[in-house]
């Protein structure tokens, strides 16, 4: 029960960063690969099933308050202007309008670390925030926001990062168009020292498009205040960052804000920051005394809350004859939209194969388009495309097979801190990936297959932090008739979170699932816990639950000894039952210890350990596709994905499947369907809705095998847990751009791989 | 494209020709604007008007007043309360609000209420019988056919239409049958195992009745 500070080094939403934390002052001992465990693990079927199959969960969309008002947001029509006037007098004349916001009644309050405030009267992309309408009903608000009249005095824009980066380009903010003036640069090794000392360098330019996350639940919020209490309900994978970003902007106490997420319609990183709308909400629920409900439409999903920065990726590789990298370099550059963000792609060449001599140099870019977030494994995504892209180039150009190349390449420590790794179980990935595709018997020479359908196998490699850390909390609370309450101020994106942490009080405390009760997503009555993005919250959180589980065993233990009198070490837990060694007879069941401790209600709250020291936790893996490509049609079609992961151990079968297929056909999507268009003349984006921005159907589903290489990681923390949300999408477009290389013989350089780029490339290759 | 400043409006082309070339302007929105709208505003008051509607939801009457602009989708969930159909695109692109009217699925936010006059529609909300989960609702737990449960009411009500059109529907039948809801979390091979499953149970349910 006892804690203690430590120094503790995790990936959090600001990166990799060195921190102290609070952790356990003991560990309990991991559940190693042997640990026999009846629960955990086990496909047990989610919680919030039932909830979900009948229409009973509700969602922030769904929240329904007395008295209920419904605001919408006019963005801006033009892609960069200074307001010159509003007129919302016709808006407010409406019958039913109850407010309206604009930049003239609305206080400054800083955003995107103050370059911009919550209504600002220069708009920066077609989509920024001009005004806010709330009314008696949804359909009133939005016929008021066309009755707001704005004049706009245009000015000029960019939407290409090519051009925003030149000097003469049209400014987003006065201050330029490049974040921090300048490239992020890193390097070790002499890089051109190198090259020159290769025997073989391969040069090329690849590229990636922008992404739009469209969750299904579009953004909202729904703000009610009582008193100067305010709560929200919001659509967020960060509770406390929402809480407290709100706290913030009203300059108010964050005790004073209550945020409440029970049920999200996906996020996938785009609901990790506060939304402007949810201060907005806050405000003028304040001002008019009602409960106000804002959400976002389809298009404004598509235009204003985040997407997959693109990348212009220039990558050079040097090996030795025998595949050995001596030299690699990345020179890069992405669009963040019209707000500071970051567009870097390149640890994956960083950090994936041991290589002596390493430069990149990455310029993320200010334009007037729709600002990027954090989306599914940010830059790695992008980064790991373009870099195994090269790598199986630079294979065909030394004529080794692409596998072995990467083999020859493997790195026992990682590259960037020399420290090593927790636990690297990649080599068996390619082994049993390789075999499951047929990667021997099955893979033709590259360019070899005739014929209209050309089918053709590719790889690529994974890596990814997703180790998790302190600080996370999780509270149970055991009843006097052995039920239990865990309670964690965790988020569940649909990704499990509700089931793994009843699995685990189940586990400790063998009491059965039904008799548990799971409350997440809620600052008030849960514990600390942080974000949930970067595959954190599984290896952050599982191992605080089971600490919590476990002092309650040992408080259910201590309290046995004394009232069965004898020692600790003469007693047996089982099935929620402590019994004497000595005497089996003699024994108690749970509800009876608490009921002698005349409590109703024992409670325990348990830490994430620190992670230890000296070492790297990173997720491995690798993807194998096959496709088939129409050579008339230009069609590529994804037969078969072969997913090899080492993940640490898993929580829940059933689960991870479904995210891994999930992570899976996402990144085949990105491979070969998705992209966010922009006409450049008026730079308007032209795929603001589903229909035009493609997305995947359940025609598009591959044969997907997944195998898992590892049992647990107990280096890591007492449950031996790695993040896996985002290790499922990382490889896939790489493996599939392989693959199409593979079956076609000419390399599609940039995604999504359409028909009119294949049909492109065959045409050039002739 | 209408001709240049014609009706007094800002013109398109000139427009795009000044964005082009990066010549800094000024356009408000002036007369041809505002007299569309006063019209809006018009209609607006017009469109408040309401009128009786009445349909049978998940198996009970309902009499009510609704404006003519008004969804299904916005009848289900705001007048009735049925939250349970999920709004996504708003756009008849995605199938998150899929029902069945007289038995087949439909889009909610792509019908008018008013023309939902006598018919039967029934929502996630209605396909329970009692307590007991119908057994497409028990396939979807069993088989995990969801993550974030978003889109899960509108998979179900179109797996639900396929079956009672289809009892034994092949795979590719299944692919075809949903192919109108999308999935963003992509659980699309277990909504897949999902609706096979769902289509055993229920032949299996049927020929023991026999």
């Amino acid at each position: 029960m006892s804690r203690k500070i430590v120094k503790s080094r995790y990936f959090g939403d600001e990166g990799l960063i060195e921190t102290v934390s609070e952790v356990p002052a003991e560990k309990h001992k991991a559940w190693g690969p042997d640990a026999e465990l009846k629960v955990v693990g086990k496909p047990v079927s989610r919680l919030d099933g039932y909830e979900k199959v009948t229409g009973k969960a509700v969602f922030t969309f769904d929240v329904d308050l007395p008295r209920m008002t419904y605001a919408r947001i006019l963005r801006s029509a033009v892609p960069h202007a200074k307001i010159k006037n509003i007129d919302t007098s016709e808006a407010e004349d409406l019958p039913g309008v109850l407010k309206v916001l604009t930049y003239k009644n609305c206080p400054k309050i800083p955003w995107h670390w103050n370059t911009t405030v919550l209504f600002d009267e220069r708009v920066r992309y077609q989509g920024d925030e001009v005004a806010c309408v709330a009314a008696e009903s949804e359909a009133v608000a939005e016929e008021a926001l066309r009755l707001i009249r704005v004049d706009y005095e245009v000015l000029p824009f960019v939407t290409d990062p090519a051009e925003a980066m030149k000097s003469s380009s049209a400014k987003v903010h006065d201050w330029g168009n490049i974040i921090d003036e300048g490239p992020a640069v890193y390097f070790r090794g002499d890089v051109e020292k190198g090259f020159g000392e290769s025997d073989l360098t391969f040069e090329d330019t690849y590229s990636t498009q922008v992404v739009v996350h469209n969750p299904t639940e579009p953004h909202c919020s729904v703000a009610s205040w009582e008193g100067d209490k305010l709560t929200v309900w919001d659509s967020t994978q960060a509770l406390f960052g929402v809480r407290d970003a709100i706290a913030k902007s009203l300059s108010m106490p964050s005790s004073k804000v209550r945020v409440i997420k029970k049920y999200m319609g996906g996020g996938f990183g785009g609901k990790l920051e506060a939304g402007k709308y949810s201060v907005i909400a806050a405000l003028i629920s304040k001002e008019i005394g009602r409960p106000v409900r804002i959400t976002m439409d389809r298009k404004e999903m598509n235009l204003s809350v985040g997407n997959r920065p693109d990348s212009v990726q220039r990558l050079k590789a040097g090996a030795k004859k025998d595949g050995t990298l001596l030299a690699l370099s990345q020179y890069s550059y992405g669009n963040v939209g019209a707000y500071p963000n970051g567009a870097d792609c390149g640890t994956p060449l960083r950090s994936l194969y041991k290589c002596p001599n390493v430069r990149t140099e990455e310029y993320s870019v200010l334009t007037n388009l729709g600002r990027s977030r954090a989306y599914r494994a940010p830059g790695h995504v992008q980064g790991t495309f373009a870099f195994e892209s090269l790598i199986d180039d630079l294979a065909y150009k030394l004529g080794m097979d692409p596998l072995e190349l990467r083999k020859k390449n493997f790195t026992e420590v990682d590259p960037i801190s020399g420290r090593p790794y927790t636990s690297k179980r990649i080599l068996e990935a390619y082994e049993q990936g390789s075999k499951a595709i047929g990667w021997l018997e099955k893979r033709k020479p590259t360019g070899s297959e005739q014929g209209r359908f050309r089918r053709g196998i590719g790889m690529a490699s994974q890596i990814w932090w997703g180790g998790g850390g302190p600080p996370a909390y999780c509270t149970i609370k055991l009843n006097q008739d052995g039920s239990a309450h865990v309670l964690a101020g965790t988020q569940d994106l649909g990704t499990g979170t509700y089931t793994f942490l009843a699995q685990i009080a189940s586990e400790v405390l063998e009491i059965p699932i039904d008799k548990i009760e799971v409350t997440i997503g809620d600052t008030e009555t849960c514990p600390y816990c942080g974000l949930s993005g970067g595959s954190l919250t599984a290896p952050s959180v599982s191992p605080a639950a089971r600490d919590a589980a476990e002092q309650m065993k040992s408080k259910l233990l201590s309290a046995g000894a004394a009232l069965l009198e004898t020692p600790e070490s003469n007693l047996k837990y089982s099935s929620g039952r402590i019994s004497r060694l000595d005497e089996p007879d003699k024994a108690l069941s749970i509800s009876e210890v608490i009921g002698k401790l005349h409590e109703k209600v024992l409670v325990t709250t348990g830490a994430r350990e620190a992670n230890p020291e000296g070492y790297e936790i990173n997720s491995f893996g690798a993807q194998f596709a096959e496709v088939e490509v129409d050579t008339e049609t230009g069609r590529v079609r994804v037969l078969k994905i072969v997913a090899a992961h080492d993940i640490g151990r898993v929580l829940n079968y059933k689960t991870l499947l479904n995210q891994f297929h999930g992570g899976i056909i996402q990144g085949a999507s990105y491979a070969l369907l998705e992209e966010r268009v922009v006409d450049e003349y008026t730079g308007k984006v032209l795929t603001t809705n589903i229909h035009d921005y493609k997305l995947p159907t359940v025609k598009d589903t591959p044969e997907i095998e997944l195998i898992i290489v590892s049992d647990s990681d107990p280096l890591i923390s007492n449950t031996g847990v790695k993040g896996i949300g985002e290790p499922a999408i990382i490889p896939t477009a790489g493996a599939i751009a392989n693959a199409v290389y593979n079956a076609l013989g000419v390399r599609i350089k940039s995604l999504p791989i359409t028909p009119d780029k294949v049909l492109m490339a065959l045409s050039e290759k002739i | 494209m209408s001709k240049d400043s014609k009706n007094g409006g800002i013109s398109r082309r000139k427009f795009l020709q000044g964005m082009g070339s990066g010549i800094i302007g000024t356009y408000v929105l002036t007369p041809a604007v505002s007299s569309a709208t006063e019209k809006l505003t018009k209609n607006a008051e017009k469109l408040r008007l309401t009128m009786p509607l009445t349909m049978k939801v998940n198996g009970k009457q309902v009499h009510i007043q609704v404006e003519p602009r008004t969804t299904l989708a916005e009848v289900l969930r705001e007048q009735l309360g049925l939250t349970g159909t999920k709004v996504v695109c708003n756009n008849g692109e995605c199938g998150g609000c899929t029902v069945l009217m007289d038995q087949k699925a439909v889009y909610s936010c792509h019908i008018l209420a008013l023309d939902c006059s006598g018919k039967e529609i029934t929502t996630i909300e209605g396909l329970m019988k009692a307590d007991k989960l119908n057994p497409v609702q028990e396939a979807f737990i069993e088989h995990d056919g969801l993550q974030c449960g978003f889109c899960t009411p509108g998979q179900i009500m179109a797996a639900e239409a396929l079956l009672l059109k289809n009892s034994r529907p092949t795979r590719d039948e299944v692919l075809e049958g949903m192919s109108g809801n999308i999935c963003r979390c992509a659980a699309y091979p277990n909504i897949i195992e999902s609706v096979l499953s769902a289509a055993d149970k229920l032949r299996n349910e049927s020929s023991s009745m026999k």
